[in-house]
């Protein structure tokens, strides 16, 4: 029997100017796809491979001839004849403002390469002066829109407040929180279809929120953890990786990463597990896996204690 | 849709119409509604216009019991009805995208364009965004014709134009004009300054726009005139500072409003607005005005430059005029202000 092959419609292909190269893509490429074809490097933080793009944080701005304004590489597409410049000096000073801004009102501690693109556009976080002392618990969460204290500007204000610890699986470090979305659209109508966390305030208070600020536990969380697979900045993290790094044991250069099969029903979703000297420390997914692209639930994310109960019997 | 979410600071016209001709915006609607073939029409309306609303309300009650609307347009076969939503406080859901989200039930938050509203906007469908102001201006054309409407204005500004006037002024209010008239004759339209008083700077377009000197009042207040003197007429606000006027709290308070007002959503704004405020609080408590202002300068252009919106990209507009047409931040300036 012939099995009919499905493809999809053919595209157009366009062409278009990337830094002063010819390009030819099929058409409804975006600029950062483009770009990541022909060896050009941009630096991204609220893309995500598995999500549609937000371009939220506009660290991949560049500059399209003829628009008034810089565009997101990562949501614009190239149109027919567009000329792309992906590092005039425009470009990278709102690179480097972006950087800096964020630098100097988030901890970027955990963000990776963040430090390679501070010194490729020479940002300096720190000249906005000495960083304000971090809000209470609770203190951010409790602003209202459109109402703040204008201080006289001696300090920098931030994002910092202690890390929300509420449960033994994984913990919510909203100093490192950059406000990408990518959490919320994973937990809401993206992927998981949980509407546990939403953007709540405005402006420089706005943030990641359960309903009514409740606690994990009391929000619709299912712990699938799928927020914590996109998280571009360790805001939200394991609570084993949380407490080895409180402990100063967790190292990066002792784990090793095996991909398998979860083995707790017949889905087949793809686990790599972390491990540290033997012991599982975190749990991701391959984004390029096409059962779940990245994806998980409670039990293939969190459920590996079983498997090193060693000893006793 | 009609975007009566007017909440530029300092703009009042489409209150004025709202409350005093609530028809009009009805029929101009409907109009529009005729012209682009859609049948229902959302009226976005601020929510600190109670007075408005119930004006409207009745209006579109009335209109429906007249057959003005519903299913059957005056007999004309055309079914169209007006559905009004009101804001909840925020700036930003005046924004042309924002405003899809607020009344979709999502967050008011701009959408990145393109694709355009016009390509894809309220509930995914095409649509045609305008404010109270625009709508209403059909009703004249249609009256008048469209030469005799064109007529009056200048070649590139055509037809008549609200300015709201507010400041130091004799009689502040809403003011109508042919376009191509100077500030000059709006003031003196109301009354000029009182006695004694001088004018230091007057923004024009709002919080958004941009200043101009008390002697360049002979800019033509058309959309290609004050792009010309580099500033923007916006949504018609006219705000008069006399001498009295404390230019650098005006300038603080523009940066707070800016600052409380951001959706959050992008850094540039969200991060950038609270920058822009720290720095000018730090000159106001005597800090180095050179360092300052390039540190403004800075953050101003990325706010202009990589900003989602034109809530952002306009945030420093204000700051950026006083410093380079106002000449406030200069040395002897500053020393003066000490």
């Amino acid at each position: 029997m012939t099995v009919p092959v499905l493809l999809a419609p053919p595209r157009r292909l366009i062409d278009a100017t990337i830094d002063g190269e010819q390009v030819r893509v099929p058409e409804g490429t975006t600029v950062l796809e483009a770009c990541s074809g022909m060896g050009t490097d941009i630096p991204t933080l609220c893309y995500g491979d598995t999500l549609t793009p937000r371009n939220a944080c506009r660290v991949c701005v560049v500059e399209v001839e003829g628009a008034r304004t810089l565009v997101p590489a990562c949501s614009r597409k190239l149109e027919p004849g567009m000329s792309v410049a992906t590092d005039s000096e425009r470009v990278r000073h709102s690179r480097k403002m972006v950087l800096e801004l964020l630098g100097s009102s988030v901890d970027l501690s955990t963000t990776p390469q963040v430090d390679e693109w501070m010194e490729r556009y020479d940002a300096e976080p720190d000249r906005f002066g000495p960083r304000a002392e971090a809000a209470a618990l609770g203190v951010r969460d409790a602003r209202h829109a459109g109402d703040h204290e204008p201080g006289d500007g001696s300090v920098a204000e931030t994002v910092e407040q202690p890390v929300k610890v509420d449960n033994d699986l994984y913990v919510r470090d909203y100093s490192k929180c950059i406000m990408c979305y990518k959490c919320v659209d994973a937990c809401g109508d993206q992927w998981q279809n949980t509407f546990a966390i939403g953007v709540a305030g405005r402006g420089f208070d706005a943030r990641i929120s359960t309903e009514h600020d409740v606690t994990l536990p009391d929000s619709a969380c299912v712990y699938c953890g799928n927020c914590i697979e996109v998280c571009p900045t360790g805001a939200l993290s394991f609570r084993t990786e949380f407490d080895m790094r409180q402990a100063g044991t967790w190292d990066e250069e002792k784990q090793s990463e095996t991909t398998t099969v979860c083995t707790y029903c017949g889905v087949g979703c793809n686990v790599t597990l972390h491990v540290q000297e033997n012991e599982i420390v975190k749990v991701t997914s391959p984004h390029d896996n096409p059962v779940t692209h990245g994806n998980l639930c409670i039990k293939g994310r969190f459920g590996f204690q079983h498997v090193q109960r060693r000893g006793d019997g | 849709m009609c975007n009566a979410d007017e909440s530029e600071p300092g703009t009042f016209k489409d209150r004025v119409l709202m409350e005093g001709d609530p028809f009009s915006v009805i029929e101009a609607m409907t109009i529009a509604g005729y012209a682009i073939g859609a049948r229902t029409g959302y009226l976005y309306i601020r929510g600190e216009y109670p007075r408005a609303l119930r004006h409207l309300e009745n209006a579109i009650t009335l209109a429906r019991g007249r057959g003005l609307l519903g299913p059957d347009v005056l007999g004309s076969g055309f079914a169209f009805d007006i559905e009004i939503r009101r804001g909840a406080g925020a700036y930003i859901c005046g924004e042309e995208t924002a405003i899809f989200g607020s009344i979709e039930g999502q967050r008011g938050e701009p959408r990145s364009k393109p694709p355009f509203p016009v390509e894809k906007g309220l509930f995914g469908k095409p649509t045609a965004v305008n404010n109270v102001e625009t709508l209403v201006n059909v009703l004249p054309i249609l009256l008048m014709g469209g030469p005799a409407y064109a007529a009056v204005g200048t070649d590139q500004s055509t037809g008549p134009k609200l300015f709201c006037l507010s400041g130091g002024v004799r009689r502040p209010g809403l003011y109508e004009l042919p376009f191509g008239a100077t500030l000059r004759d709006l003031v003196e339209a109301a009354g000029g300054m009182p006695e004694g008083r001088t004018i230091q700077a007057v923004l024009l377009g709002g919080a958004a726009g941009a200043f101009v000197r008390g002697d360049e009042l002979d800019i033509p207040l058309t959309f290609e005139g004050a792009r010309a003197a580099g500033t923007t007429l916006g949504s018609g606000v006219v705000l008069v500072l006399d001498d009295t006027a404390d230019l650098v709290a005006t300038l603080v308070r523009v940066a707070a409003f800016f600052r409380d007002e951001s959706c959050g959503q992008c850094v540039p704004c969200r991060v950038g607005t609270v920058r822009q405020e720290e720095s000018l609080l730090r000159i106001r408590g005597g800090g180095d005005p050179e360092s300052e202002v390039a540190l403004l300068r800075e953050v101003g252009r990325a706010m202009k430059d990589a900003s989602i919106c034109g809530l952002g990209q306009t945030a420093w507009n204000a700051v950026e005029s006083a410093i380079d047409r106002l000449g406030l931040f200069e040395e002897s300036e500053t020393e003066e202000a000490r």
